[in-house]
């Protein structure tokens, strides 16, 4: 550098090459948000205008990416969610947790007896981290991430902790906002379950011939 | 502290004036710290005669936190260990524990590994060298443009694993999930745009005559000291050693790329080299990022391993090189599903304690821009 | 990676013993400077890793052939112990590693300092000496480094109990409450 203060203009130009080229230079300029790799092209409902136009519904269909992630939630297959939970209060995801922020307590019927469900589920959402490790131990598919962001309250304590009411959301609502996950989700479980069924529809194949096998000897006896 | 009970100082004639030696407390809270780091500086005017860092004021124990879970809970807390990094943590941590169980690593996830890596020392290099240069009193606008590009990055981080910066994406025997569609093109778009940006900045930063007089012969690190003193990374190879993991060791599947080493000729090394290794590391890195992003096929991302497992007893160290050095993992097991030991090997920690011997007989001002040089990352070295 | 072979420290030092099952040579008591140095002149010029591990006194069941030829089950008692774990590697010949082990008693914990051998062992054995408590004979500078000064225990060791939580915080559940009060909550 042979001039004095020659790296000032130097920078200056570098400052006014990124001004002027922010509104011309498309090809090396990749701008920072920019959605244009989604499919549609388009930026996700609301998220332009977010601040501004802060609808009801931005919170619950809004994703930002498909894999985004940001607190658990329990899934049903629809109709009333205590019927159909998928949850069976197991407690691998509460001994799993990295941060210890679970609790499940099991649902008892009037005589004493184990209902497959969870009677209280809790989430403490100050102490969750969002690692996701619940979602991978679940062997029930039960329990996936949610995207919803908005959780701001002014109870510290109350107001963060997600109870099983909260938490609680059908699979529609987690198509609607982890498409191909869910999609892969459901293909899994539908999998296992023709598995399962095919398994029973051999056991049951096995035991009738079995019994036929039987009755057939019995006439023979008889016969006999 | 120690500083208000100890009135010794050491009485300096000066031109008939009685001057004292000064004892500064930099820290915890100071901007150029990176975080709640301490220094204690004994200056001489403006000269530092003597220095001792503080640590500890981030320490949580995480070694003690995940000797008390399974080893796959204790895979998203090596994200916080350092949080600029998650990517090569997860690596690390997944390759001392791949070692005890013997699991096969299929080629999609190898490929997808190097390429989170790399994007990783992308990511860790931009930053260091924005908080560098704002070290160096360029207040702003030259870290902005070093997060503007960080920020591409990170974007490609969420897609492919959901969170930005606490990523979680490795697991024992491949990665959690595979890239959405379109993920590769678009990485691809932000590498191939990236080198326009490595070349602006270099314009701009890498022969200003302030940055050349501030870093060119301040905290000289000769190369004995630095072998000696363990120190890795990017600031061992501005002392003139050529020693990367990734040519040593060559874990994963490195051995399939072509990449030069940087390193410097010369038997030490000053901030600016320092400085100047990041800047030549993340064009080597863009080089293995096209290698990869070209190689990559379809397949599975998963090996054949349990979610929840219980090792034979053994002990493993795992070690890759990551953006700030050798970043190590050492596990004991004992047959049960919880490691009996956890030891991580910080970089950060281990290069700091040449610190002192950098800033000895420098200016206050460039014990700064040293501490920005050797890059640390305060939730690593307190762990 | 080349591995370094042990066979030649073993014949430099024959007290020395090979662990087998940890791949580790366990160095011999007060010879842990010289081994150190000898190392240092043959390559290993990098000392990467130190840490401490904790092992409480157990009961170790073997399985044993005995003098008439049956298999039979032995149950004897490892003694507590505490290892101080080194990995050494050559950054001139990119070889390593080589684990070295230092055994001391749990407690009156006391192992040989390093750290005049290579630098990388100063904060490392300090963080060893704060969290474990084992002494180091010749550590120039031997103070806390994590904890703080007024800290009492040593939080590494495995049966080391945590005081009643400093930190306490009210929690929304009158069980996790409870736990946190007998000072046994997983943290």
């Amino acid at each position: 550098m042979s001039i004095l203060g020659g790296g000032i203009f130097k920078g200056m130009a570098v400052t006014l090459r990124n001004f002027l080229g922010s509104y011309t230079n498309k090809k090396e300029r990749l701008p920072t948000i920019d959605y244009s790799w989604r499919a549609d092209g388009a930026l996700p409902q609301g998220i332009g205008d977010y601040p501004k136009e802060k609808g009801e519904q931005l919170s619950d269909t809004t994703t930002v990416t498909e894999y985004s992630r940001n607190f658990p939630m329990l899934l049903h297959d629809g109709g009333e969610p205590m019927d159909t939970v998928r949850c069976v209060a197991c407690q691998i995801c509460e001994r799993e947790c990295p941060p210890q922020c679970i609790y499940i307590e099991k649902d008892y019927d009037e005589n004493g007896k184990y209902i497959k469900r969870p009677a209280v589920f809790d989430i403490d959402v100050s102490v969750c981290m969002s690692c996701q490790i619940c979602v991978e131990v679940c062997p029930f598919d039960a329990i996936v991430m949610n995207s919803q962001f908005e959780l701001s309250t002014p109870d510290r304590f109350g107001g963060l902790l997600m109870r099983r009411d909260d938490l609680l959301k059908s699979n529609d609502y987690y198509h609607k906002i982890h498409p191909e996950e869910a999609a892969a989700r459901d293909a899994k479980i539908a999998a296992e379950k023709a598995a399962k069924e095919a398994k029973k529809k051999a056991a049951a194949e096995k035991a009738r011939a079995a019994a036929e096998k039987k009755a057939t000897e019995a006439a023979k006896e008889d016969a006999k | 502290m120690s500083t208000a009970a100890a009135p010794n100082y050491e009485l300096i004639q000066q031109d008939g004036l009685e001057t004292n030696l000064l004892e500064v407390s930099m820290g915890p809270h100071h901007p150029s710290t990176h975080g709640v780091f301490r220094m204690d500086v004994k200056l001489d005017g403006e000269t530092v005669v003597d220095l001792r860092p503080v640590f500890g004021y981030l320490h949580r124990n995480h070694e003690k936190l995940a000797e008390n879970m399974s080893y796959l809970s204790s895979m998203p807390f090596t994200d916080r260990l350092d949080y600029f990094n998650s990517m090569t943590n997860n690596w690390a941590y997944a390759l001392a524990a791949e070692k005890l169980i013997e699991v096969e690593v299929p080629e999609r996830a190898e490929y997808l590994r190097v390429i989170m890596a790399e994007l990783t020392r992308l990511v860790n290099h931009v930053t260091l060298i924005g908080f560098f240069i704002n070290d160096l009193g360029a207040l702003g606008t030259p870290l902005l443009y070093a997060f503007r590009e960080r920020e591409k990055i990170l974007d490609l981080f969420e897609q492919a694993s959901g969170a930005r910066m606490m990523c979680n994406y490795f697991r024992f025997g491949g990665l959690r999930n595979d890239v959405p569609e379109g993920w590769l093109k678009r990485a691809g778009e932000v590498v191939d745009r990236f080198p326009y940006f490595l070349d602006e900045y270099e314009q701009l930063l890498c022969e200003n005559e302030i940055i050349l007089s501030r870093t060119q012969g301040v905290g000289n690190l000769p190369r004995e000291l630095a072998i000696s003193a363990g120190v890795t990374g990017p600031m061992l190879r501005a002392s003139g050693v050529a020693y990367d993991l990734r040519k040593v060791d060559q874990y994963g599947i490195y051995d399939r790329f072509k990449f030069r080493v940087p390193y410097t000729e010369g038997d030490t090394g000053d901030c600016y080299d320092r400085f100047m290794i990041r800047v030549l590391e993340m064009r080597e890195s863009i080089g293995i990022l096209k290698q990869a992003l070209a190689g990559i096929s379809e397949g599975e991302i998963m090996g054949n391993a349990p979610r929840v497992f219980k090792p034979k007893p053994a002990e493993s160290y795992g070690r890759i090189e990551g953006p700030k050095g050798e970043l190590g993992f050492y596990l004991i097991a004992d047959g049960t599903p919880k490691p009996y030991r956890y030891r991580v090997r910080p970089p950060s920690l281990i290069n700091l304690t040449v610190l002192r011997d950098m800033c000895l007989g420098g200016k206050i001002a460039d014990a700064v821009i040293i501490l920005g040089s050797i890059d640390i990352v305060l939730g690593e070295v307190d762990r | 990676m080349n591995e370094i072979s042990h066979e030649p420290v073993l014949q430099q030092f024959p007290d020395a013993e090979w662990d087998e099952a940890a791949g580790a040579v366990i160095v011999p008591l007060g010879q842990a400077r010289t081994m150190a140095e000898w190392l240092l002149g043959h390559g290993l010029d990098y000392c990467s890793n130190v840490t401490g591990v904790d092992y409480l006194e157990r009961e170790v069941k073997e399985k044993i052939t005995n003098d008439a030829g049956e298999v039979e089950t032995v149950t004897r008692t490892e003694p507590a112990r505490i290892d101080v774990v080194y990995h050494l590697y050559s950054m001139q010949n990119k070889t390593g590693p080589l684990v070295l082990k230092q055994r001391t008693s749990r407690d009156n914990a006391e192992a040989e300092s390093l750290t005049p051998v290579w630098r990388s062992c100063d904060l490392q054995e300090r963080e060893v000496f704060d969290l474990f408590g084992v002494n180091f004979k010749g550590h120039p500078d031997q103070r806390r480094i994590l904890m703080w000064d007024e800290f009492e225990g040593h939080p590494m060791r495995k049966d080391y109990t945590e005081p009643f939580d400093y930190e306490w915080e009210p929690t929304p559940h009158n069980e996790i409450l409870e736990k946190h009060q007998k000072g046994k909550v997983i943290v």
